[in-house]
């Protein structure tokens, strides 16, 4: 197929997978800023915690000087500061999807165009801390929309695969900043069970890639923050966990690479990552400093994306 | 203008009622009254759900734009349109045949037939394409020829669209409409189908590509991009086609061989099917800003490693002004009577006829020779003072840039409206794709009709609206 095209639906795939990123962090935010006082003061302010998450505090920092909960929902939400709000995000999408409208099924055409319609009245209406729930869930279905039609329509070719790569990379970068940014509360020597505030932040943790009830079924227990770092960095069952998106990253990889009759870098590249990943104990992740390890990670993933563009898309 | 009695594709000039539409007027008087109303409301949900995937494409308002869909059929019985697709292989052929020659030998020019400035100085005279072997002589692969008539009798070319005629996807689509809409009513009797139309279009292109070693030609659709108004076209066809949608950047020329760039690497591109203007194909021949193009594209042309269908250049034979010679072309080359008549026209760049149309400009159309979309055009009889008096200016100005036409009285066809059907004006555009091998034609064309009461202008940048068009079969 043609690079350029490959390079949208790569593209578009990331900018859905994003959004629908943005949106958990929106959502984590605005629970944790609504409980008790007590709960929250401890930490620095979530709004605040929403922006480092999201990536987008320096670029916050050019607009605005104080933070307030009305402003990162603009900034994060419809922006057009802020090249990753979830508004910017859709129209990328959009105008990749139109470039590639041969290679889309109607129904992914669909679930795009109808949420770039959607989010323009949200926009006009002017989103506040009341009516985020509902702004937030129309992301979110957009997203499962868009997946959904993708798994059920596409048919399983080169188009498809490229499409699901641009998912995973996204989804690899996001859960590994969730976890960067919260790190300081997962490590073992902060590991007393059950003490309240910090039960509150691992599970924003794992609601922020809705993994709260999966963890119940994992592990049979009440929340350790070690457990926290396993799922979602080893835990292939887990499918917004590192170990997923690398064992789905290197499967495309090689779909690809079969399909074309030849490999390279970013196969070899996915290959290691993901036997990296299948053969680390959380416990050897530790003592290497998780910091230092999601910090890698991010960097390492950001490489397979360039390798990926370089061989295939440029 | 005289008020003279219209000619009527349904009804005839009288009333009398026209063969073709036999069975439709008969269904028409037994559907109960609301039927139409219905049909045409989900008519339009049809096209606004497909218009959802081209109609809200972009930002702008201006692309949100439907064309406007009518229900009514325009209806051809066989003879009549084996007339005139015999009259347009005549036309389409003889065209093909002026290319070929002026980008030649120029018998035609040295016979005294055509004025040789007309052809020189025409802005679309491209002489990188003199001496050039195309295959198969086929310069014109896809032409879209403008009809219209005034009676039961004759068709008349209004004009020739020789570079990058568009329309065909909404002849493809208004099809597939009426058959989801009136099913019933389409298997009343038998109408030639035009679902070919995509595979046609792929042969023609195949048959010209430049290299004949046996390997499968391999054919791409090269767009200006997402923001061009045809641009659903583009994709609809390339889609159809099963070809790609390039843009000039995936495009990329190596030791005169195109290439295009893919995930598996270079791949080579024997027929490109262009649908942007031949002045931005290269922008080391043509014009050097030009960001749409291909750099090097026409040294490969000139290599014969490249088909480009259309061929460059061959907007110097649908130009306006050269029209008027088009009968006189079609005797030339094939020595036959044109099966087609020219509408009549006075070209003011002769004395005689501009003094001519100037104590007449309330009567007739001006053109200008290179317009197009009904833009730079007079329609005399419904002009103000005014603005008869400003185009008068316009034309002593530039004799040579306008032709003028006496105003037709176009046949009408039956449109759905509120208050139940009305007559207007249409025209038609068949598409004649002429590959190395043969000529092929899918039965009917678009058929284009002015929504407003009395007016002519049938252009969808001026408010025109479309109908399905059926040819009978015998």
């Amino acid at each position: 197929m043609l690079s350029r095209d490959a390079d949208s639906l790569y593209w578009l795939s990331r900018y859905v997978e994003r959004a629908e990123n943005t949106a958990r962090v929106l959502d984590v935010a605005y629970r944790m800023a609504s409980m008790p006082i007590a709960y929250n003061e401890a930490h620095t302010n979530e709004w605040e915690s929403a922006l480092v998450t999201a990536g987008a505090i320096d670029q916050f920092r050019t607009v605005y000087d104080e933070v307030t909960p009305e402003r990162v929902i603009e900034f994060l939400a419809f922006s057009d500061a802020n090249p990753s709000s979830i508004q910017r995000c859709f129209d990328t999408a959009r105008q990749n999807a139109r470039s590639v409208r041969g290679s889309l099924t109607s129904e992914m055409w669909e679930a795009i165009n109808s949420a770039w319609l959607d989010l323009r009245r949200f926009k006009a209406e002017k989103v506040q801390v009341e009516n985020l729930p509902t702004f937030l869930n129309l992301v979110k279905e957009t997203s499962l929309r868009y997946d959904g039609s993708a798994m059920r329509t596409m048919l399983r070719n080169d188009a498809y695969w490229f499409s699901r790569l641009g998912v995973y990379i996204e989804r690899a970068d996001n859960t590994a900043r969730v976890l960067d940014v919260k790190y300081h509360v997962l490590l073992p020597q902060d590991a007393e069970v059950g003490g309240g505030i910090d039960y509150y932040q691992w599970a924003a943790i794992l609601r922020s890639v809705s993994a709260l009830v999966s963890y119940q079924w994992v592990y049979h227990q009440n929340l350790r923050p070690w457990l926290v770092a396993d799922l979602l960095i080893l835990r292939e069952e887990m499918p917004r966990s590192l170990a997923a998106c690398y064992a789905a990253l290197s499967r495309h990889l090689d779909d690809i690479g079969h399909r074309y009759g030849t490999s390279g870098p970013s196969q070899r590249l996915a290959r290691a990552s993901h036997a990296r990943l299948a053969n680390q104990t959380i416990e050897d992740i530790f003592q290497h400093g998780l910091h230092e390890f999601l910090q890698e990670f991010i960097a390492e993933n950001n490489k397979l994306g360039l390798a990926i563009t370089n061989q295939y898309l440029g | 203008m005289a008020t003279r009695a219209i000619f009527d594709e349904m009804n005839g000039l009288n009333g009398e009622g026209r063969a073709a539409y036999k069975v439709l007027r008969e269904w028409l008087g037994t559907v109960p009254p609301d039927l139409l109303e219905r049909r045409s409301e989900e008519a339009e949900l049809l096209f606004r759900k497909v218009g959802i995937t081209f109609a809200v494409y972009g930002n702008a308002e201006a692309e949100e734009r439907l064309i406007p869909f009518d229900i009514i059929p325009r209806i051809l019985s066989a003879r009549e349109w084996a007339r005139l697709s015999r009259g347009l292989e005549q036309r389409v052929s003889a065209l093909n045949q002026f290319l070929k020659d002026i980008y030649g030998p120029r018998e035609i020019l040295r016979a005294g037939i055509v004025p040789p400035e007309l052809v020189y100085q025409n802005p679309y005279y491209r002489p990188q394409m003199n001496g050039l072997n195309l295959r198969g002589g086929v310069y014109v692969q896809v032409a879209g020829v403008d009809i219209v008539r005034v009676d039961d009798e004759d068709f008349y070319v209004l004009e020739d669209n020789l570079r990058t005629p568009s329309g065909v996807s909404y002849m493809l689509e208004n099809r597939e409409v009426m058959l989801r809409l009136f099913p019933e009513l389409m298997s009343m009797q038998r109408i030639l189908p035009i679902e070919n139309y995509a595979n046609d279009l792929l042969a023609t292109l195949k048959s010209v590509a430049g290299r004949s070693d046996s390997r499968t030609p391999t054919v791409v659709l090269l767009t200006p991009g997402s923001f061009n108004s045809a641009y659903y076209e583009h994709s609809f066809l390339a889609d159809r086609m099963g070809v790609e949608l390039v843009e000039g950047r995936d495009l990329f020329v190596r030791d005169e061989v195109v290439y295009m760039r893919t995930t598996e690497g270079p791949k080579r591109v024997d027929v490109i099917y262009s649908r942007i203007d031949d002045e931005y194909l290269d922008p080391l021949v043509f014009r050097p800003d030009s960001a749409l193009g291909v750099p090097g594209l026409i040294a490969a042309y000139r290599a014969g490693n490249i088909a480009i269908a259309n061929a460059p250049g061959t907007g110097v034979a649908d130009d306006k002004a050269l029209y008027s010679y088009v009968p006189d072309i079609v005797r030339f080359y094939t020595g036959e009577e044109p099966i087609l008549k020219n509408v009549p026209t006075w070209r003011c760049r002769e004395p005689e006829a501009l003094a001519y149309v100037l104590d007449n400009l309330h009567e007739l159309v001006v053109k200008e020779v290179n317009g197009s979309g009904g833009y730079g055009m007079l329609v005399g009889p419904h002009a103000t003072k005014d603005a008869r008096e400003q185009f008068r200016a316009r034309v002593l100005a530039r004799p040579d840039n306008y032709i003028a036409q006496p105003t037709l009285a176009l046949s009408t066809s039956p449109i759905f409206t509120q208050n139940g059907l009305a007559p207007r004006h249409v025209d038609l555009r068949p598409f004649v794709l002429t590959g190395s091998d043969k000529v092929r034609l899918v039965p009917g064309g678009l058929t284009r009709v002015a929504l407003t009461e009395g007016s002519l202008v049938v252009n969808s940048s001026q408010g025109g609206g479309t109908k399905d068009t059926w040819v009978l079969s015998e």
